[in-house]
């Protein structure tokens, strides 16, 4: 083959049917999850998704600010997704840009049909996702960890909600991408489940699929948000195990 | 079975709606937060923070959703309108009761009462308000252990905050206990091996065990009768939530 250039594209399904970095068309990458791994925080976690990691903090409910936002019926739910700097090979320009709005928005609206915002009117549940290494899939692993310091942090709602990406590979449908995959893949499809009544309530595409991709590939993501739905109660009662007594005593 | 606390209800099953231990008492099926803010519940004797102050009444941070209005009427004191800088700033701690709360959320607390009033000196420590159970044991006994073992006043309020008054050394240690709580919640025999921990940090120290709290650096004294011992205390260790009635929506 000799040498490979960047800009090349690479070899991103085998003739075995192996991707780049030698999972199934239908594997996840490696996920570990760690619930309330920040003090401050009302609730908290950390995800380490294949070569994402990712950490959420909740705050709330509490006192609005900018008082104007209050809603007396029911607690407004602020959603902040931010990618650090160092994140990415090439030094991201910090701060809010067009990509870190949308998916602050399209998060911040998921969670808004879950939570039983209802039980705290007047006030604000702040959510702050930050990527400190992404790896393609940051929106699904930040939704994941942000869902999970919901949880830790007491909020009442309907379910967990997991998220992953589909896309198109090599002409193949597959699950949870990687950069590689992502940047020369045909199509990406990031969805996120309410697991007890099978909703989707984020769903997103970039790239082109056929109507039947479309459904195989939403077939696919929905199995996939079921296996990490396991891995997330696992996480919680994990938190909260009785395990032998720890500290120094 | 009818859904309590903590779940809902949609297509005739019952679902958990927080993170936390499944309780079944007939007629009711709850569940009890592990975690999350304080939420107030009238006699609450509560420790709070001052946020803002207004001409006729303060905004106390007693860590629920909302700061709650301590009205100039609700106190001890004698105030002109527009004089409440003189007797509260921003920042100061105080010990309040929960009077009232309304639909809308909004808290009404009071300082009128035994037990309330001014903190002077000391410094709060915070932990999860699902905890405070764990801290003031039954009937009190393991905030007992802690006052007798370290000398130090302690104070807990229903909403986790906890105010400890007395030397620093004996202030850092009730602290330092206060962690190991928290850390073991959930462990049955807390207070046996709290006093346990005590006694042995203590020979390697400095202080005996029948030490007098010491009266220190605070004008009112300060109360010491806060805590009201939760029957829940013990069966929350019990359970698991492993075994929730729940399927798919469980955690």
């Amino acid at each position: 083959m000799g040498n490979v250039g960047a800009k090349e594209v690479p070899v991103l399904l085998s003739p075995e049917g192996l991707r780049i970095d030698g999972r199934r068309l239908d594997e996840l990458r490696p996920i570990r999850l760690q619930v309330g791994a920040l003090h401050n925080a009302d609730g908290s976690a950390f995800v380490e998704w294949g070569q994402n990691k990712v950490m959420a903090a909740v705050y709330g409910p509490r006192e609005v600010h900018p008082r104007h936002l209050q809603q007396s019926n029911k607690a407004v739910i602020q959603c902040k997704y931010n990618m650090a700097a160092f994140a990415v090979d090439e030094r991201k320009r910090p701060g809010l840009d067009r990509r870190s709005q949308e998916i602050s928005k399209v998060i911040g609206e998921a969670f808004e049909s879950v939570v039983f915002a209802e039980e705290y009117p007047r006030t604000s549940i702040d959510i702050y996702i930050e990527v400190l290494q992404a790896n393609a899939g940051t929106r699904c692993a930040g939704l994941v960890a942000a869902s999970l310091a919901l949880a830790d942090a007491g909020i009442p709602m309907v379910d967990l909600l997991p998220a992953v990406a589909v896309g198109k590979v090599a002409g193949k449908i597959a699950l949870d991408l990687k950069k590689e995959e992502d940047n020369f893949g045909e199509a990406d499809l990031p969805i996120a489940l309410v697991p007890q009544s099978g909703r989707l309530v984020l769903l997103q595409m970039e790239g082109h699929m056929t109507e039947e991709e479309l459904s195989q590939a939403l077939e696919l993501g929905v199995q996939g948000c079921r296996e990490i739905y396991e891995k997330m109660k696992a996480a919680l009662r994990e938190r909260y195990a009785t395990g032998p007594m720890g500290g120094s005593a | 079975m009818k859904p309590g606390p903590g779940t809902y209800r949609t297509g005739g099953r019952v679902y958990a709606s927080v993170l936390g231990l499944l309780s079944e008492r007939p007629p009711l099926v709850q569940v009890i937060p592990l975690s999350g803010r304080y939420i107030p519940k009238p006699n609450d004797t509560v420790i709070g923070t001052v946020t803002d102050v207004q001409g006729t009444f303060w905004l106390l941070d007693i860590g629920a959703p909302r700061w709650a209005p301590l009205h100039m009427t609700g106190t001890p004191w004698q105030i002109d309108v527009g004089e409440t800088e003189r007797f509260l700033r921003v920042g100061d701690s105080v010990v309040v009761q929960v009077e009232n709360l309304d639909p809308t959320g909004r808290i009404g607390v009071t300082m009128n009462g035994e037990g309330l009033g001014k903190l002077e000196g000391g410094t709060i420590v915070a932990i999860t308000p699902a905890r405070v159970p764990r801290v003031v044991g039954r009937n009190g006994s393991m905030v007992e252990t802690i006052r007798q073992y370290t000398g130090a006043q302690v104070a807990v309020g229903q909403n986790g905050r906890v105010w400890v008054g007395g030397t620093p050394e004996a202030i850092h240690r009730v602290s330092e206990v206060l962690r190991i709580i928290e850390e073991n919640a959930q462990h049955s025999g807390l207070t046996e091996r709290i006093e346990s921990y005590l006694k042995s940090s203590e020979s390697a120290g400095e202080r005996g065990p029948e030490t007098p709290p010491e009266e220190h650096a605070h004008r009112d004294a300060p109360p010491r009768t806060l805590e009201s011992a939760e029957p829940d205390e013990e069966t929350l260790t019990v359970e698991d939530d492993s075994n929730e009635p729940t399927e798919p929506g469980e955690r």
